[in-house]
């Protein structure tokens, strides 16, 4: 190993692949050795037929459908104030000084705590959800972006006015360009965020969704059915982040030009 | 008709912590430049040059004086001003092309005229080939000559260009300095050029204007006097090096003063 040095990439599947395949050995030797008893924690195979299971008689999809719906929802609602106060507060100064400071504080807040709150105020339905997670991604992704539009390059602002812009030729044609491709990177960070805070808000007074069916579960010591529970969140986020990145890499080429 | 003339012009910047004197950039200058004329500024580093030139190109507001293109004072920038930066400041999300458009674009000018115009300028400074390259697939030279382009494709009354070819080796540099001597030959624009080094200043020079060391003043003007077009040959005449020997003399001193 060389510092620094990058690795190839079929090497670099394998190498991630093969921590996989270890993680899932190591598990199934702790519970066919019987370490652990079965009711703590589920052979992988009994969880994968579990899995299996969930999706194929229990109406899984159903709770995975209506996760996804509520973390995305959510998320957009954060997105659609969050990127132009963002963008505001990021190109006019007294707008952040005005902003920041009050963001900054609510950034700490987490999320999780307001869900009591938000049942008495909203209720246990969808708004509840997608309150908690518009509460988990706003903040984060204001400053975020803030940050981000801050950063302009002051040099190419300046060629833009000497090129004849004016404040908004300079907003339109440099500040957004130049900002696009961080700002739709730290979308994706915020959108895994999301999926942290919708579990939390789904174990406390749901119906349906895989935090509801994690807390079900729980009541059963159905140690495999909240394993596959787990596992299915952490495929779907990987696969929104790809996607996501995927879109990003598509739309923004040219940052990733060397 | 292009004239600039700078009146009276200083620029102080205010220290931005207490206990932090304000700093005197630039002590009152008074400067005229004549329509079609290239002038060189010339002066040590830190010397207060590219100031002027960013006040004059509108990014500053002077302290005290005015400074006025063809009888109207300047006041923040404009597109009657075209800017060269030291620093590459192509946009990295734009091809060659769209660079050099950018200003026509914000005019509101037809898309066959861009076009046209923007050919033009590509086959001017040498880059046909590469409208659709981006900037970072370009060399240091290259993005400096789309960065000429699209200046020049503004047709701005004065062209401004700050050590634009201070980032570049020696070798590119110095063909740099002859593609826009050449341009300025047949265009016939008003330029003013920032620059440290001395062999740059007389070369593209019809006058050098030299800069004391901080806080600038002008120290003297020189008028060359060598012929149109200039071949790089002409470095090598007595009278280039008549020239330089007294202009490295002046700059010397200033140097020496800069550092103490």
């Amino acid at each position: 190993m060389k510092l620094l040095v990058p690795v190839k990439r079929e090497n670099r599947i394998v190498l991630g692949v093969a921590f996989f395949i270890a993680f899932v050995a190591l598990w199934w030797l702790i519970t066919w050795t019987g370490a652990v008893p079965k009711h703590f924690l589920a052979s992988p195979w009994q969880t994968l037929v579990s899995g299996w299971n969930l999706f194929a008689t229990q109406g899984f999809t159903h709770d995975v459908g209506m996760t996804i719906w509520r973390v995305v929802g959510g998320f957009v609602l954060a997105a659609v104030i969050a990127v132009p106060l963002g963008i505001a507060m990021g190109v006019y100064k007294p707008i952040e000084a005005f902003f920041e400071p009050f963001v900054s504080f609510a950034r700490y807040l987490p999320a999780s705590a307001f869900i009591p709150l938000l049942i008495l105020w909203v209720g246990i339905g969808e708004a509840q959800k997608l309150t908690v997670i518009f509460i988990g991604c706003f903040f984060q992704l204001t400053l975020m972006i803030t940050m981000i539009v801050s950063g302009t390059r002051r040099d190419l602002v300046e060629a833009a006015y000497t090129l004849g812009c004016k404040d908004t030729g300079v907003i339109r044609r440099v500040v957004l360009p130049g900002a696009a491709p961080d700002i739709a990177e730290a979308l994706r960070q915020v959108l895994g965020l999301g999926w942290t805070y919708i579990i939390v808000a789904e174990l406390i007074g749901a119906s349906s969704g895989i935090g509801h069916m994690i807390t079900d579960s729980q009541a059963l010591m159905a140690t495999d059915h909240i394993i596959a529970g787990i596992v299915v969140i952490g495929l779907v986020g990987l696969l929104s982040d790809l996607a996501f990145k995927k879109v990003n890499q598509h739309l923004f080429s040219w940052s990733l030009l060397r | 008709m292009s004239r600039l003339s700078i009146r009276k012009v200083s620029k102080t910047f205010p220290g931005h912590k207490r206990n932090v004197p304000p700093t005197q950039a630039l002590l009152p200058v008074d400067l005229e430049v004549g329509d079609n004329d290239f002038i060189t500024v010339l002066g040590p580093s830190g010397c207060g040059k590219s100031t002027l030139l960013r006040l004059v190109a509108g990014l500053e507001t002077p302290t005290t004086g005015e400074i006025s293109l063809d009888g109207a004072n300047i006041v923040g920038a404009g597109a009657d001003r075209g800017v060269v930066f030291q620093s590459y400041t192509l946009f990295p999300w734009l091809n060659v092309r769209q660079n050099i458009c950018f200003g026509l674009r914000e005019k509101g000018m037809k898309l066959t005229e861009q076009r046209e115009i923007s050919d033009r300028f590509i086959a001017q400074v040498g880059l046909r080939g590469f409208e659709d390259h981006f900037p970072k697939q370009l060399s240091g030279g290259m993005q400096q000559r789309v960065a000429i382009a699209r200046a020049l494709a503004n047709d701005p009354k004065i062209l401004l260009l700050d050590e634009p070819f201070g980032a570049l080796d020696n070798q590119t540099r110095v063909l740099m300095q002859e593609l826009l001597l050449g341009i300025w030959e047949q265009a016939q624009k008003t330029v003013m050029f920032i620059t440290h080094d001395i062999d740059e200043a007389i070369f593209m020079a019809s006058r050098v204007v030299v800069f004391s060391a901080r806080p600038g003043r002008i120290k003297t003007e020189l008028t060359v006097d060598l012929p149109h077009p200039r071949h790089y040959t002409v470095k090598t005449t007595p009278e280039f090096m008549a020239l330089k020997a007294r202009l490295t003399e002046e700059i010397r001193v200033e140097a020496i003063a800069a550092d103490h």
